[in-house]
């Protein structure tokens, strides 16, 4: 079972995969769309992208949920 | 028992030639912020879009498609008379019959081709040339004439702010034939109609003509990116294994040209070596379903960015939800 950092850690890299945020920025606390300036065409991506990575399914009504990176990790962990 | 006989087909088939005809209107994100509320920054950053075709006064999709056909049949070498079959891929044919296909065959004066439309939408290209393929090896065709051609400003909502910007207007054709080498990789293709609400129509014709009320392409842009970055990066992924080919066999990858945004997510899945040239012609040309694989092909050969003999990985995705691919020799 990956940890919060490890699972953090992942998704970072698929953050600055996708939009070019650098990975020390994808911190818990930060907002998606209002710090990380994610658009909601990265996000979907950053979405199929946790999907492959942590073997979990984010349906559309949980996916809209997730507006932090925390959110996220959590989702993953609840998930996986 | 009675013997039936059989017609021998080819051993392989390969693409002979590619045409293209885009109508003469440029519409620019200028313009189309005329239409919607929007900007030419915004709809750059969604999509790459920074202008889009529509036909004008005089044109309309059959004389696209025959511009295009006209081209990849003098291309191909073969006289008319060696065209055996036309396949028309379009969502632009506003009557419920005739089809286009033998309209189109009569018009570049073919005679006693075979022809018939598919409906395939944005995958349509690549379903013609599964097609076309078929035929050829099977002995049922010899030279086939694939068409894709959408004259989609025609059926799209100008004030619709999700997809006004990217539907555009254009033909693209091939000659399918004969070949001692395969030149057409195995066609990964499916269907998805338990999504067939993400891209569809306001009203059927049926429903248009009785109540008066217009009948555009909806779609729901968001579910759409899901699919073609999840299942399509995956099929086309599937599709390079198909044919043997591994990433750094490849010279082209030409997919339909939906959003550069898909694109760009597709190269990340496929891990795709710099060297491969993408096609990218949705910057200028928009969103033009079936036809953006042969228009982007021909660009590319025409460009000087591929040549001939290049190995391309082309593939299709959209309304039903349909998609196909395949790794083509280029002609």
């Amino acid at each position: 079972m990956a940890t919060t950092e490890e699972i953090r850690t992942q998704l970072a890299e698929l953050v600055n995969d996708v939009a070019g945020v650098p990975v020390e920025d994808v911190q818990l606390d930060k907002s998606f769309v209002d710090d990380l300036d994610v658009d909601s065409l990265a996000m979907v991506e950053i979405i199929v992208g946790c999907e492959e990575k942590f073997g979990v399914t984010i349906p559309d009504e949980d996916s809209k949920n997730l507006k932090t990176v925390g959110d996220a990790v959590a989702y993953i962990e609840n998930h996986s | 028992m009675t013997t039936i006989q059989a017609r021998p087909g080819s051993p392989y088939a390969r693409l002979y030639s590619v045409g293209s005809a885009i109508p003469s209107r440029v519409v620019d994100n200028e313009e189309m912020c005329t239409y919607i509320d929007s900007s030419d920054e915004w709809i750059q950053q969604r999509t790459g879009i920074t202008e889009r075709r529509w036909i004008a006064e005089g044109e309309d999709a059959q004389s696209l498609a025959k511009k295009a056909a006209e081209s990849a049949i003098e291309r191909s070498g073969l006289s008319l008379d060696q065209i055996d079959a036309v396949i028309v891929s379009t969502v632009s044919q506003y009557k419920q019959t005739p089809a286009m296909a033998p309209l189109l065959a009569a018009d570049l004066g073919l005679q006693d081709a075979a022809a018939f439309d598919i409906g395939a939408a944005c995958a349509g290209f690549c379903y013609g040339v599964a097609q076309a393929d078929a035929l050829v090896r099977s002995g049922a065709a010899t030279h086939v004439l694939v068409v894709g051609v959408e004259t989609l400003s025609k059926i799209t909502d100008l004030h619709d702010r999700s997809t006004a910007f990217l539907f555009a207007d254009g033909a693209g054709a091939a000659v399918v034939g004969p070949s001692e080498v395969n030149g057409i990789g195995p066609v990964e293709w499916g269907s998805d109609g338990y999504q067939a609400e993400v891209i569809d129509m306001t009203a059927d014709w049926l429903t248009a003509v009785e109540q008066g009320v217009p009948s555009y392409v909806k779609m729901n842009g968001q579910a759409v990116f899901r699919w073609a970055t999840g299942y399509i990066a995956d099929a086309a992924k599937r599709t390079l294994e198909a044919a043997g080919i591994t990433p750094d066999q490849l010279d082209c990858f030409i997919p339909h040209q939906a959003n550069n945004r898909i694109t760009d997510s597709m190269l990340r899945h496929l891990k795709l070596p710099e060297k491969v040239v993408v096609a990218r012609t949705i910057k200028q040309l928009g969103n033009t379903s079936a036809a953006s694989v042969p228009i982007a092909m021909d660009e590319l050969l025409s460009s000087g960015q591929a040549k001939s003999g290049d190995t391309a990985l082309i593939i299709g995705f959209g309304a039903g939800l349909v998609y196909a691919g395949q790794v083509v020799v280029l002609p």
